[in-house]
């Protein structure tokens, strides 16, 4: 079974193909070459010839190299063992501590039977008004952080994970800066969150298979420890960083693409990955929160689009807020209805009355005289922004409701929210 | 029938496996690849010489070139028989529970279980004697399923006038017993059991003619049913919808019995295989054309049939075809046209009339309406219901924008209103618009009021809180009632001084029709809340001079 194959007969990109027989599509092989042993994946099978993407990379592989292959699929191991730990994405430890190879588990397994999912209905809170009471997280929710480059979305996945009250954290790192790798360890280490994160980093200068794994492997690490009935939160930065290593491999292999480049399968890949997200019946739960970069803030960028289509709404950072606008979590009114009976009272007005002072500034840049209407629109806009978009605001969400009350009284009178009559008279602040 | 033939995989790249056959290749016929003690279900989708390009149904994981694979000779089909209702299948017609109780959380592949269940008993009456001359699609009997007749019926497949031989009397039958035996123009018999099978890809047309869609579809959302409605045997697009999650445990509005109970679903989530998505779709018209041929009236909500259309985008992909538009392939309209003409009324045998109505939703990327898959998808349907993005930041919910959105059907309000409030929702947009430019100093009072008005309508007729038991449904007596009174307010005038004290009178009236909408129709609330509105109406009211 193990026979080891010498004649390799094209390498191009971080692709080589071998001729060799009775090899399964995506097992693993072994390249034995003069600066070690790296991995490799079955992409092609055409006859005898196999072709395999080699996770090192294929820099200095001779052509009479030696590939052996391993008659199965990528593994990873799993359990308790893992936590604290800091893998590469091929599953190698970069902390200098032991090779794991216990429970061993294929990669990439079969999707969960739609029926066995349970309606996701426990509100994950994390003390940011924008998110808690606008766009609730819910448990086994899946959502990306839409944002540019240089918007602090790694600041904002951190300091959610911290807050988020669950078992295990996981963190996939795509085409990470070393900086920010060091940043989520040294955050999570300062909140005593460490004991209970596992990390799965690629940075920018690892090869770009490597890249392709890691939400495979953080998702099948968190599927197991969801089987054993816990709570796992999956954070991947930066996806935008993984399409693009599909594509690089994709152009590699002469498939013809689809979109800029990128290859025809981008969602179904994007969504065989946001799709683990999960709420077992009778078991734990996995929810995926992600930070996809759009090149030139352009939300029609492949990459944003085809994601907003899979995940359950978006996160949308800009000028280093959370857009009220463009952010959608399609879950909330899972939740938000057993919250507090003025929860969506209280979202829907407010940002209904955020859009029309959004209206009214821009009637004030172009010199129009400020109608009575719009000072207090203007009035209000202001203390929404300071009191309630603020990322520093950390409040729970009772408080923030009630700040909310709060701030509509400061500025308006009942009528003019629109605001049903039974609703203001219990809980339209008295003076 | 073709006996099956034998091939052998020479190439995996994906989903798609080329196969090596000795013999003849039928297109589009479903192959089994055999590895190890599993079988993956296949369809041939292009023939080259000896060669089959297959689309595999199921992850390919571990093929090996040499795999020895099955060729059926059978098209991809689905099982038609009592037992549909309330069931959850995948694109495949596999039971996605029974699945779930066999295998567990995960869906294990090349495991494939009997669509319906062949040991349940179902409780048969006849219709029709031996002797009796009937077509396909004629109804031989029928058995009860939840709150329907289920018609048991000729099998669609049989042509021309067949002769019933033999009928089973009244009593229990399963679906693998003989119920009926018909005799066909040449002598042939022919067997019937309670279960038919067709090909998918095949619309059922056993039926008298084909109708032009007049009936208005009721769905209680204001501002679909007045200003955009749709006809059963319609067809409409919308772009996004919310997924239909809770489905199961809603109860029905009419029957008061879960809505499951008269639905099917089915069920491919993205992760699952890209071939077994585009044949949702299929499965999906073909089991409501089924149900149509019972004289009922079905609705097909497909969500998304970008998702398909994406489907269709990766196998030409792989394929290697020459790409069209943002490499959809060329065939791509006329897929989704001839997908949407599958929908319609028609006139049974019987004489009784049954309809398919079909809900795509597009996901176009972007919101950009130009893009293939939405402008194919607008040259086939009678009602487009456009999204707006900036309706949903605003939170104006349904997030429909009535100045994007067209509908060719003519629905049940009065016409003349129905003009009016497009009219005033125009004039609207266009002070709103011209504000922007002069500023709201520059603005007449006059028009003003009239872009108020505009705002006022929105917001209590067109936007409707689905979250309040009682402004989420409104039903049709209430529409036309509301909408009579509506267009009074609209064209009435009144004693407004200034811009201030007209803003100030809309945002008054807006919260008192708000607090009507969420008052039960004609209930003493209601009619409290009404009289409170005349009566605050009144008090601005411009007298008609004498």
């Amino acid at each position: 079974m193990q026979k080891a194959y010498t004649n390799i007969i094209q390498i191009a990109g971080d692709v080589i193909t071998v001729e060799a027989e009775g090899v399964g599509y995506l097992d693993i092989a072994q390249i034995t070459t003069r600066r070690g042993v790296s991995l490799a994946q079955v992409i092609r099978i055409d006859s005898k010839k196999i072709s395999l993407q080699v996770f090192a990379g294929t820099r200095g592989i001779a052509t009479g190299d030696k590939v052996r292959f391993l008659g199965y699929p990528m593994r990873v191991a799993t359990g308790e063992n893992l936590l604290g730990r800091i893998f590469n994405g091929s599953g190698v430890p970069l902390d200098h501590g032991p090779v794991l190879s216990d429970g061993l588990i294929d990669i990439g397994a079969p999707s969960v039977n739609p029926v066995k999912r349970i309606i996701p209905h426990k509100i994950i809170r994390t003390g940011i008004p924008m998110i808690d009471v606008f766009n609730s997280l819910v448990e086994s929710q899946k959502l990306p952080i839409f944002s540019i480059a240089g918007e602090p979305y790694n600041e904002l996945l951190a300091r959610i994970a911290i807050q988020a009250e669950v078992d295990i954290i996981i963190v996939g790192g795509m085409g990470l800066k070393y900086d920010d790798y060091l940043f989520f360890k040294e955050t999570l280490n300062a909140h005593g969150a460490l004991s209970r994160c596992i990390f799965f980093i690629h940075t920018a200068s690892d090869p770009t298979v490597e890249c392709l794994l890691v939400p495979d492997i953080s998702l099948a690490v968190a599927e197991d420890f969801a089987l054993k009935g816990k709570r796992v939160l999956v954070l991947l930065t930066d996806m935008t960083n993984f399409a693009d290593s599909l594509k690089e491999i994709s152009i590699t292999m002469e498939q013809v693409p689809s979109n800029r480049g990128y290859p025809g399968d981008l969602y179904s890949q994007l969504a065989a990955r946001y799709e683990k997200a999960v709420d077992f019946q009778g078991a734990g739960s996995i929810t995926i929160l992600s930070a996809t970069t759009m090149p030139g803030d352009d939300v029609t960028h492949p990459v944003p689009d085809n994601t907003g289509y899979i995940t359950e709404g978006q996160f949308y950072l800009k000028a280093g807020v959370i857009e009220p606008f463009g952010s959608l979590s399609r879950l909330k009114q899972q939740v938000n209805g057993k919250t507090r009976a003025d929860h969506r009272t209280i979202m829907d007005t407010m940002i209904q009355l955020f859009a029309s002072y959004r209206e009214t500034l821009e009637k004030q840049s172009m010199g129009f005289q400020m109608s009575a209407w719009d000072e207090k629109l203007l009035k209000y806009g202001e203390l929404f922004e300071k009191n309630m978009m603020s990322l520093k605001v950390n409040i729970p969400l009772e408080k923030a409701l009630d700040l909310g009350w709060q701030i509509l009284s400061d500025c308006f009178t009942s009528e003019e929210t629109g605001i049903k009559l039974s609703i203001v008279q219990q809980f339209w602040p008295k003076k | 029938m073709e006996k099956i033939r034998i091939g052998q995989v020479i190439k995996v790249n994906a989903n798609m496996v080329t196969v090596e056959v000795a013999g003849q290749i039928i297109q589009n016929e479903v192959a089994y690849i055999v590895h190890g003690q599993e079988r993956l279900k296949a369809e041939v989708i292009r023939v080259r010489q000896n060669r089959a390009e297959m689309q595999v149904y199921e992850s390919t994981q571990g093929l090996k070139a040499g795999d020895v694979v099955e060729l059926s000779g059978e098209l991809l089909s689905v099982e038609l028989g009592p037992g549909l209702l309330g069931q959850i299948f995948d694109g495949l017609q596999n039971p996605l529970p029974a699945l779930a109780e066999k295998c567990g959380f995960f869906l294990k592949r090349g495991v494939y279980l009997e669509a319906l269940p062949d040991e349940t008993q179902w409780d048969f009456t006849p219709l029709v004697e031996p002797g009796k001359k009937v077509l396909a699609g004629s109804w031989l009997g029928f058995v009860p399923e939840k709150i329907f007749k289920h018609y048991i019926m000729v099998p669609f497949a049989l042509g021309g006038s067949l002769e019933v031989v033999n009928i089973a009397t009244p009593g229990k039958y399963n679906l693998k017993q003989v119920i009926a035996q018909l005799r066909d123009s040449v002598g042939g018999l022919h067997d019937v059991f309670l279960q038919q099978i067709w090909p998918v890809k095949i619309p059922i047309q056993a039926y008298a003619e084909k109708l032009r869609p007049t009936e208005p579809l009721v769905t209680k959302m204001r501002l679909i049913d007045s200003l955009f409605p749709v006809n059963r045997g319609g067809t409409y697009c919308i772009p996004v919808v919310e997924t239909l999650k809770t489905f199961p445990e809603l109860l029905d509005p009419r029957t008061h019995k879960p809505l499951i109970d008269r639905t099917v679903i089915i069920c491919n989530t993205s992760s699952m295989p890209v071939a077994a998505r585009e044949s949702s779709v299929y499965t999906a018209v073909t089991i409501a054309e089924y149900y149509r041929q019972m004289g009922l009236n079905i609705l097909l909500l497909a969500d998304s049939t970008s998702r398909w259309a994406q489907a269709m985008r990766e196998m030409s992909g792989r394929l290697e075809e020459i790409p069209g538009e943002e490499a959809f392939p060329a065939y791509l309209e006329s897929r989704i046209a001839s997908f949407y003409e599958r929908a319609g009324v028609v006139r049974l045998q019987t004489g009784a009339t049954g309809s398919v109505t079909i809900g795509g939703a597009v996901s176009p990327a972007g919101g950009n309406f130009e893009e293939p898959v939405t402008q194919a998808t607008l040259k086939v349907v009678g009602a487009f219901h456009g999204l707006s993005r900036e309706r949903s930041d605003a939170r104006k919910y349904p997030a429909i924008d009535p100045l994007i959105s067209w509908s060719k059907y003519t629905g049940f309000v009065n016409p003349e209103y129905k003009e009016k409030c497009h009219s005033i929702l125009q004039r609207s947009n266009e002070i709103a618009q011209m504000m922007k430019v002069i500023g709201e100093e520059g603005t007449s009072l006059k028009d003003y009021i009239e872009y108020l008005k505009g705002d006022f309508f929105d917001f209590v007729y067109l936007q409707q809180n689905a979250f309040d038991l009682i402004d989420e449904a409104t039903s049709k007596e209430r529409q036309i009632y509301l909408l009579e009174f509506i267009c009074a307010i609209l064209d009435a005038q009144y004693n407004l001084e200034d811009k201030a004290s007209a803003l100030h009178f809309f945002q008054s009236l807006r919260q008192l029709m708000r607090t009507w909408n969420s008052a039960e129709y004609n209930s003493s609330e209601f009619k409290t809340i009404e009289s409170q509105i005349s009566m605050f109406l009144e008090t601005k009211l411009m007298k008609k001079d004498r």
